[in-house]
């Protein structure tokens, strides 16, 4: 039984960011992870806001510029189903339908797959840790198989989600509702760095909530791709991911994103593969050498090197895909 | 085994269940006339209030009473927020067919239709599922008879000890309806948030592909 909690079901999103400027207060959306931290009492919760509500926060939609503007409450599974998604960002319908399970794509939101709090087994555990206010980051000399080889800083949480670095590839832009009204930010702006705060997920001021991911209409040629690895194949994260943006034209490289998921606390993206990738042909050396490029700088930690090779793995095999296709 | 289903000789005398459920919806009752008469805030009430003006709405704390709609019947009771649907499902209810497994949103045997798709209903609180329609196994029956996919399981022995087999079920039944025709690797995918400790895993994804022919005939 969790812990006893107000519930509120606002009516607007300006009357939801009023209810959550209060810091024990928490957004429900699905409530597949809310609900598991509730479970575990990881941090104290007065009140829940539903967002059950706020039908405009839900559904995919055309934008004037012709990309799509996916609602933040809009399940994992209508976006991995999504005929429009499909066709305009294969990539992120694939990303979409490989969270969890069937069950839990029914219920978690794409606003709540990109706020969601790290699967760290210290976090989520009856463990002091520097997240939830304790003095250092017990994974440093505990079990880190699945933490962080980039980003890491303090905290070495990676970050759970496999939407995230898709959309950071296709450049979404965030639209965020607050107190002081709407803003938005570029998606790599939502993310909290552990070396500006390790305390805190998202860069979110406190009554803000995501309402929409806005995308840019697919540049044309555009493929997109995203490759995940897991430790048990049904259901469960990324042990390693990539997400690909790419462009070729007459063999060339004229355009690249390549962001990476299971490897940093935040959607991490591989600039040094992109830059060596851009204006190339994807021969096997340099598809080879990209592979090299992206994990060039990692740190790995006692337990974690063998995703340095998967990695390298996955890269070459996602590129060489393109080639082929 | 025949596919129609024998229905026991009725007015045998109550089940040991049907005890059970009996005790426990009087129980609830009890309580729905006591604490409403003490005026606890209605969700409606909470909701209307606030959609005048800005002012957020009201906070509901404590019980309050709740419908759910579960097998097409409306049932009120009083739930606190911070109840799952499996639990008000399970206790105040009396529906039994979905189990609590992980209470985590992992194990899938409490896999209940919400709305007509699989979810897990110890990870949705039971307000939220205000609204809503339910489906449990106890749904799938026709009478005393079993639906296609609960023959499917019994017929193809697709369980050991049982407990998972509801979730189980919910979660076949919704992916037929939404893949009548499903492939085998589709099968895997629909039925991989449900874990089976005993290991039935082969006899299940028969069992949902025999579900399949039976849907149609």
């Amino acid at each position: 039984m969790f812990e006893d909690f107000a519930y509120a079901r606002p009516e607007s999103v300006a009357q939801a960011a009023q209810l959550l400027q209060d810091e024990t207060a928490h957004a429900l959306a699905g409530g597949s992870d809310l609900l598991g931290c509730l479970r575990e009492r990881i941090f104290p919760v007065k009140t829940i806001v539903s967002l059950s509500s706020l039908k405009e926060l839900r559904g995919i939609a055309r934008t004037a510029e012709g990309g799509l503007s996916l609602g933040a409450l809009t399940t994992l599974a209508e976006v991995a189903g999504s005929t429009e998604v499909q066709t305009l960002y294969p990539g992120l319908a694939q990303a979409a339908a490989e969270v969890a399970s069937p069950q839990l794509r029914n219920q978690g939101t794409l606003g709540g797959n990109l706020c969601q709090k790290t699967r760290c087994w210290y976090y989520r555990g009856d463990f002091d840790c520097l997240r939830k206010g304790g003095a250092s980051c017990l994974a440093v000399h505990g079990e880190n198989h699945l933490h962080c080889i980039f980003g890491g800083d303090a905290c070495y949480m990676v970050h759970p989600s496999d939407t995230a670095p898709m959309l950071q590839a296709l450049q979404a832009t965030v639209w965020v509702a607050g107190p002081a009204g709407d803003r938005s930010l570029p998606l790599e702006q939502l993310f909290m760095p552990p070396a500006q705060d390790p305390t805190r997920e998202t860069t979110l001021q406190p009554g803000e909530l995501v309402t929409h991911i806005h995308l840019p209409p697919p540049m044309a040629g555009q493929q997109t791709s995203y490759r995940k690895v897991r430790a048990r194949r049904s259901w469960d994260f990324a042990l390693a991911g990539v997400a690909l943006a790419v462009i070729i034209e007459d063999e060339i490289v004229t355009s690249c994103r390549m962001v990476l998921s299971g490897a940093a606390p935040f959607p991490w993206q591989a600039t040094q593969a992109e830059a060596l990738l851009t204006g190339a042909a994807l021969t096997r050396e340099r598809v080879r050498a990209a592979a090299s490029a992206a994990m060039q700088g990692a740190e790995p930690l006692t337990h974690n090197a063998y995703k340095i090779e998967l990695f390298k793995g996955i890269i070459q095999e996602e590129l060489a895909r393109l080639v082929r296709e | 085994m025949s596919s129609s289903a024998k229905s026991p000789p009725p007015g045998i005398g109550m089940s040991r269940r049907g005890f059970l459920k009996s005790m426990s919806v009087s129980a609830v009752a009890t309580t729905l006339t006591t604490t409403v008469a003490t005026g606890a805030a209605t969700l409606a009430t909470a909701t209307r209030t606030a959609a005048h003006d800005d002012a957020p709405p009201q906070l509901i704390q404590g019980l309050t009473p709740l419908t759910l709609t579960v097998n097409g019947n409306d049932h009120t009771v009083l739930a606190e927020p911070r109840w799952t649907l499996l639990h008000v499902l399970r206790e105040c209810l009396g529906i039994t067919s979905p189990k609590p497994g992980c209470e985590r949103g992992e194990c899938g045997s409490c896999t209940v239709l919400v709305d007509g798709v699989a979810r897990y209903a110890c990870l949705m609180l039971a307000l939220e599922a205000q609204g809503k329609s339910i489906e449990t196994v106890e749904g799938l029956m026709h009478g005393e008879a079993l639906g296609p996919v609960q023959q499917a399981f019994l017929e193809e022995d697709a369980l050991q000890c049982g407990y998972c087999t509801p979730g189980q079920i919910m979660a076949a039944e919704a992916l037929l309806r939404h893949q009548p025709d499903p492939t085998l690797e589709e099968i895997r995918v629909g039925m991989s948030g449900n874990l089976c400790r005993c290991g039935a895993y082969r006899h299940i994804l028969t069992a949902v592909a025999a579900a399949a022919i039976k849907k149609k005939s």
